[in-house]
């Protein structure tokens, strides 16, 4: 789960992490008012305008502006709120804009990366920082992986204060700012833990004019798998930056996302599911969707996976690739003619069902009077449907 | 021979009264698992599954009186954790989590534990692994599978289903199948399940499914180029997945660099392994394998 930077920036500053303070709106008749009370409560005359959406890369895209007077300040609020923010991570689509962060203006000294996340491969945590903040950090790795210094954390034994001192020496921070830095690294940490996080990154973390440490950003991602404990984190969850489809199937506890090809597909199990869209497109047709139904394929299970698929007005032709491991195939079977029967479904449906009562699956839609087109294998599954796509008769 | 479990291991179920555990358990002991009992906090002294088998209430006093020394564990997330611990600490020495949704901070601290006591942990969120006519540990439907000489290792359970499937449509039969799991942190790799084929004399050949995300699958090549001699067929999911998005498994995400399922097929093709392009051709790929042999 991802959160907005003034959702971020409210729980680094919680845990006592020095924070480029602001206020946020929804409304544009709030933007008056909002901007005296934070040029006011944090003292300052500028103040930037930030676009609260879930991507990256707003600053180029036009969503970030520093507005030097009042009236800079409600122009640009004007233009970003309601806007359609296009970045590089939004897709060609982009995303609109809710809501803007009305924050005070810092001047900056330096411009730092901070980063904590898990280092798989190690099984443990890494903290990285950098030199070079503001930047793409894939970039800097790439091109001078000297600028970035890294320290891994054992969960048994946490963060250290020679770890934390480690990684401030590696911004040549000195003096006042290097203590507080130390300190913004463990808190960080602490943070970390306590919230489940899977990533946090502070890009850029600041050095001021005055020599003081700030976050000016704050990107957050939580693990789904820990939400059951995480309640004031799970309530910050902001349906607007999802898509709709799959929100809505993931009320039915269905795994959903969505692809720009034309042929839908339906799968029990991620690792199969993706596979199944793999092989339509080596059959020569585009995958609409990555569709995991999970361990339970009944009518239900089917039904909605059928509506979601179906949302998506480019599918042609809808795949169901069940391998019975404890489901079986027959009520599987059942379920598709059923589901297919009520929600009078004129796209065309191949099925390939095998395992667990796999033949008795194939005599009851073969029986059905339904219009289904049974296919035996994946290959012979994905053939079917891509050419089902193409408007094909068999 | 086989790998991690036989017929002579001692099995309890940690979650054996919950429905799933009670389900797969049955299961499991009509593929003739060994199950000697069960443990549920609060329940000891019943039994379980019609009475076949004890329950206790802690899994060091099940090793105790059982004599134990591989459990399978089905508890809900938010106790699984600690179940992997509590087996590890009883001394128990293969431990399979068929549990979905650990938090990954959970895993990344049982991780450490159990390295240090030298447990052996498959999964979490796995389909279990099956060692063909002898003992079964999870949720995988053994009827699909026949004695033979491939190993099979996977991140995901229906892709096994579906590569096990194959193996039997060309004639080739399986030592141990097993299914590692798809979370970020996993307690088997690929790379040592590798090493136990590479060992194994009856394995001749080794069936690799991976998928986007991590690192592992090319670990596992770099190291069976090194030191691997017999044939292994690969096969990578996810070669249309969306950069960024989470396919399923929380481990299946493309995160740039190396993880993308182009970039490990290119590699593990380096590494000598037989890549399927097309999830249709492992079986045939792998008879095509020994028969060059």
């Amino acid at each position: 789960m991802k959160i907005h930077e003034y959702q971020g920036k409210a729980i680094l500053k919680k845990y006592g992490i020095p924070i480029q303070d602001g206020l946020v709106i929804e409304n544009l008749s709030d933007a008056e008012h909002v901007v005296d009370q934070v040029r006011r409560e944090f003292n300052t005359e500028a103040v930037v305008i930030k676009a609260q959406i879930h991507a990256g890369g707003r600053g180029k895209g036009g969503g970030v502006k520093f507005s030097s007077t009042k009236e800079k300040a409600l122009e640009n609020i004007k233009n970003i709120l309601g806007m359609n923010l296009v970045t590089h991570q939004t897709g060609p689509s982009g995303q609109i804009v809710r809501k803007v962060f009305i924050t005070e203006a810092i001047d900056i000294q330096k411009e730092f990366y901070a980063a904590l996340t898990l280092d798989r491969s190690r099984g443990e945590h890494i903290f990285m920082v950098s030199t070079e903040g503001g930047m793409d950090i894939e970039t800097v790795a790439a091109k001078t992986p000297e600028k970035i210094s890294k320290v891994w954390i054992n969960p048994l034994v946490g963060m250290k204060t020679f770890q934390a001192r480690n990684l401030a020496y590696g911004l040549n921070l000195t003096g006042d700012a290097l203590k507080t830095a130390i300190k913004v690294f463990l808190k960080m940490y602490k943070c970390y833990q306590e919230t489940d996080a899977s990533l946090i990154e502070i890009n850029p973390l600041v050095l001021t004019a005055d020599d003081k440490i700030l976050a000016l950003d704050a990107k957050f991602n939580f693990d789904d798998n820990a939400q059951y404990r995480q309640n004031e984190i799970t309530e910050m969850r902001d349906l607007f930056e999802e898509d709709p489809t799959e929100v809505e199937a993931s009320k039915f506890n269905l795994n959903y996302i969505k692809l720009d090809g034309n042929v839908g597909c339906m799968v029990n199990g991620a690792g199969l599911a993706m596979a199944t869209m793999d092989i339509i497109k080596l059959a020569g047709g585009e995958p609409a969707n990555f569709l995991d139904v999970g361990g339970s394929a009944n009518v239900d299970t089917v039904k909605n996976g059928f509506k979601i698929i179906l949302s998506d007005d480019s599918v042609k032709a809808i795949l169901i690739n069940i391998f019975g491991g404890i489901v079986r195939c027959d009520r599987v079977a059942n379920g598709v003619i059923q589901a297919v029967k009520e929600l009078n479904l004129i796209v065309p449906v191949v099925v390939r069902l095998e395992g667990t009562n796999s033949v008795e699956a194939k005599e009851i839609l073969f029986n059905s009077g339904v219009a289904i087109i049974p296919a035996d294998s994946m290959q012979d599954a994905a053939r079917k449907v891509v050419n089902a796509a193409l408007g094909n008769q068999e | 021979m086989s790998i991690i479990v036989n017929k002579n291991s001692r099995v309890i179920v940690q979650g054996i009264t919950g429905s799933e555990g009670t389900f797969h358990a049955t299961q499991m002991m009509e593929y003739g698992t060994n199950i000697v009992g069960g443990v549920t906090p609060g329940k000891g002294g019943m039994t379980a599954l019609d009475g076949a088998v004890p329950v206790f209430n802690s899994v060091e006093e099940a090793r105790k009186k059982t004599n134990a020394n591989v459990s399978i564990i089905f508890v809900p997330p938010a106790f699984a954790a600690e179940a992997i611990i509590e087996a590890s600490d009883a001394g128990i020495e293969v431990i399979v989590c068929i549990t979905e949704g650990i938090p990954v901070h959970d895993m990344v601290t049982v991780k450490k534990i159990i390295d240090a006591n030298g447990t052996r942990l498959v999964g979490p969120n796995c389909p279990g692994i099956i060692t063909v006519d002898e003992c079964k540990l999870g949720i995988m439907p053994g009827f699909i599978t026949r004695r033979g000489t491939i190993g099979v290792i996977s991140k995901s359970g229906t892709l096994t289903y579906e590569a096990i499937d194959q193996l039997v449509k060309v004639g080739l039969g399986q030592t141990t199948a097993i299914g590692i799991g798809g979370d970020p942190i996993i307690g088997t790799d690929m790379r040592s399940i590798l090493e136990l084929f590479e060992k194994d004399e009856e394995t001749e050949a080794v069936v690799l499914i991976g998928e986007i995300g991590g690192q592992m699958e090319i670990d596992a090549a770099r190291w069976a180029k090194a030191n691997m001699t017999k044939p292994i067929v690969g096969f990578i999911a996810g070669q249309t997945a969306p950069p960024g998005r989470r396919m399923g498994h929380a481990g299946a995400i493309v995160s740039g660099g190396d993880d993308t399922a182009e970039a490990k097929m290119r590699i593990l093709a380096e590494c000598g392994i037989t890549v399927c392009e097309s999830v249709a051709d492992i079986g045939i790929k792998t008879l095509e394998v020994l028969n060059k042999d």
